[in-house]
């Protein structure tokens, strides 16, 4: 594929607020995560909480989108000039030339949730509740389409825990299509009871920390987060841009709905695909960041799936000991740090790791290194099978 | 804005209200036989195990029988599609008894199901039928409230260049229950299926020009000619196909206009073989 210039982006996580923060946490091994105390779930296990969404207020021209979900995507638009930047990228390619795809899984669920326990006395929700805006899938797509002031074509992709990264593929796409010169791309999820529970139904959000790659892994620890990134035809004259995307790859394991293939067979499909896209070997690939749950069967299947496009001696980590697993964002989270740790040289350790899991056999990052890197490639694998593989290069 | 996008359409599935097939549709579309509104009926999914079968949902449903209609009009293989999945909703049903058992206080009474979790990603129609058909091709489910069907249009068509296969786009709607229901009140289920293939496509139906225009540029949205039908277009976000359908039934040469968004319009140009 014809790389794509990434010119700009954020992202705000348990972690922090912007690229700066994230980097520093990284630097660090901070994690981000805390005991659950959300709403009022009961359950035991850990989460990645964004801090201060109930003090974030919407303009007023915005208000009727108000729920956890926009705020977080608010507040994540603040850092970085990004919002200078999307603004000069209106006025450089017209507000309709500019495309808003962004993944999310839950959108503004948990006003719905929460408005089930108002409702009156003959069943009906409360007068205040507003479906279109906060409840529906497309609610953030339509909330940053009309908070950046932009006309172009706008969705939301909602393949669970995929989904931020496969817009990064729709706004390549659409810009080689030649129906865009520009995107915003991303993600936003955020905690909710659905999911909370839900993870808990299945036994996969943990008790335990999540530990990606430890032997006495258990499952997850669900965060919150929000990435946007913005990607350009061609950067402006004299502004190199952060990095490009460089291969895009999608499969379906066809296999299990909220497991995945054992063997990671499809998923390796997917770094092959974005492996090509690029024009890229294996061995050019610097650094994976993994998709990395801390499930046993994920890690397991990655493991698998990773040894046989790349062998064993390739690092690679999991952020998600840090920031949790922020589900419809953890695409576009990662692709993010994925570009911090391109353009910084260093290759995060994943966290919680007391004791490597030795029947997982790739090269997994235990503690931070210190690398000048060219290429790397960020994984994301969902529910119903769907994977996906981003390839980015320094710029 | 002015580039077009060129291609073939292999085949159509469809199930909507008073109209239960493609095949059934197509007198109507044209004219022929006067529109009887009937509510939809779905027909069972075939292709599903039947463990599946019974886990899934009428959106699930919907989506996956208009998916093997078109793919079996088309005369193709879906194990070899790629698809898009287009929906303004999801399941609804589901959504509903999610929330409710989320409503209880924190106990045994909030006990959620692990089906209707797994069923509750707007991915599930897209994960039910890859895995009934066995198709490792690339998926995506889109959403954009009332303009989905054009969203997941765009997301199909952007990919053809790329893909040597053809693309399975399938846009569908299902209602939700009450109290849901007064906030997005849907009056009933529809599903469409398209194959779409690059132009030149062998066995095309029809081939398709699509720009993507400024509204002010495309024109008004096109209607439907029956107006029972065309107050369907504008309660249902896959309804909006109608007049895209009505067009391919009657094979005349036509130009369709899709609204993708308050400002975006596609304009889509149709040409029939002789």
């Amino acid at each position: 594929m014809t790389p794509v210039p990434i010119t700009d982006a954020t992202l705000t996580t348990a972690l922090g607020a912007g690229l700066q923060a994230h980097l520093e946490a990284l630097q660090a091994q901070r994690c981000g995560l805390r005991p659950c105390a959300f709403e009022d779930v009961d359950l035991p296990g850990w989460i990645g909480r964004a801090d201060g969404l109930e003090d974030v207020a919407l303009p007023d021209a915005l208000r009727r989108y108000d729920c956890r979900n926009n705020r977080l995507a608010w507040r994540a638009l603040q850092e970085d000039g990004f919002l200078a930047a999307v603004r000069a990228a209106r006025a450089r390619w017209g507000a309709h030339r500019v495309a808003v795809l962004l993944g999310t899984s839950t959108s503004g669920i948990l006003e719905t949730e929460l408005a089930y326990r108002r409702r009156d006395a003959g069943g009906a929700l409360p007068a205040d509740f507003r479906y279109a805006e906060t409840h529906s899938t497309a609610s953030l797509a339509r909330f940053v389409t009309e908070a950046l002031g932009l006309t172009g074509p706008s969705w939301v992709v909602s393949t669970a825990c995929s989904s931020s990264a496969k817009v990064f593929g729709d706004a390549a796409r659409l810009i080689a299509s030649g129906w865009a010169d520009a995107a915003v791309v991303g993600g936003v999820d955020s905690l909710c009871l659905t999911t909370l529970h839900g993870f808990h139904s299945l036994q996969l959000f943990a008790e335990d920390i999540c530990r990606p790659w430890d032997a006495q892994r258990s499952g997850v620890s669900l965060g919150e987060g929000a990435a946007f990134a913005l990607l350009q035809r061609e950067p402006a004259a004299g502004q190199p841009p952060l990095a490009r995307l460089l291969g895009v790859g999608e499969s379906s394991d066809a296999h299990h709905m909220s497991s995945p293939h054992p063997e990671g067979a499809l998923a390796a499909a997917a770094m092959r695909q974005a492996l090509a896209g690029a024009g890229l070997t294996p061995a050019q690939i610097d650094y994976i960041n993994l998709h990395g749950t801390g499930t046993p069967s994920n890690d397991a299947a990655e493991d698998r799936a990773v040894q046989s496009v790349f062998g064993r001696e390739l690092p690679c980590s999991s952020t998600k000991g840090a920031t949790g697993h922020t589900l419809g964002a953890a695409g576009g989270v990662e692709a993010v740090l994925s570009l911090i740790a391109l353009r910084h040289g260093l290759m995060p350790a994943g966290l919680n790791v007391r004791e490597r899991d030795p029947a997982l056999g790739i090269h997994y990052l235990q503690a931070n290194r210190l690398q000048p890197m060219r290429h790397v490639l960020t994984n994301s694998f969902g529910f119903g099978g769907s994977n996906a593989s981003l390839v980015l290069g320094a710029a | 804005m002015s580039q077009a996008m060129e291609l073939s359409l292999l085949g159509v599935g469809l199930v909507a209200p008073g109209l239960p097939s493609w095949d059934e549709a197509q007198p109507v579309l044209r004219g022929e036989l006067a529109y009887a509104s009937a509510p939809s009926v779905v027909p069972p999914p075939q292709r599903l195990p039947a463990a599946e079968r019974r886990r899934a949902g009428a959106a699930v449903k919907v989506a996956l029988s208009v998916a093997d209609a078109a793919c079996t009009a088309a005369g193709r293989d879906p194990a070899t599609l790629a698809t898009v999945f287009t929906s303004s909703s999801g399941d609804g049903a589901n959504c509903h008894a999610l929330c409710e058992t989320l409503a209880h206080a924190p106990g045994p009474d909030r006990l959620v199901s692990p089906t209707r979790f797994t069923n509750s990603v707007h991915n599930a129609a897209a994960g039910y039928w890859h895995i009934a058909v066995g198709s490792r091709h690339a998926s995506t489910s889109v959403c954009a409230h009332d303009d989905s069907l054009a969203a997941g249009l765009m997301a199909a068509l952007a990919q053809l260049p790329a893909q040597d296969a053809p693309v399975l786009l399938v846009a569908s709607d299902t209602p939700y229950p009450e109290p849901l229901h007064a906030t997005r009140p849907l009056p009933d289920t529809m599903g469409v299926g398209l194959v779409l293939a690059a132009a030149g496509e062998a066995g095309a139906r029809a081939r398709l020009r699509v720009r993507l225009l400024p509204l002010a540029e495309a024109g008004a949205a096109t209607p439907c000619r029956d107006a029972a039908l065309e107050n369907l277009r504008g309660r249902i976000p896959a309804a909006r196909a109608l007049p895209l359908l009505e067009a391919i039934a009657r094979r005349q040469p036509a130009r369709v206009v899709l609204p993708a968004s308050p400002q975006l319009a596609l304009a889509i140009e149709l040409e029939f073989a002789r």
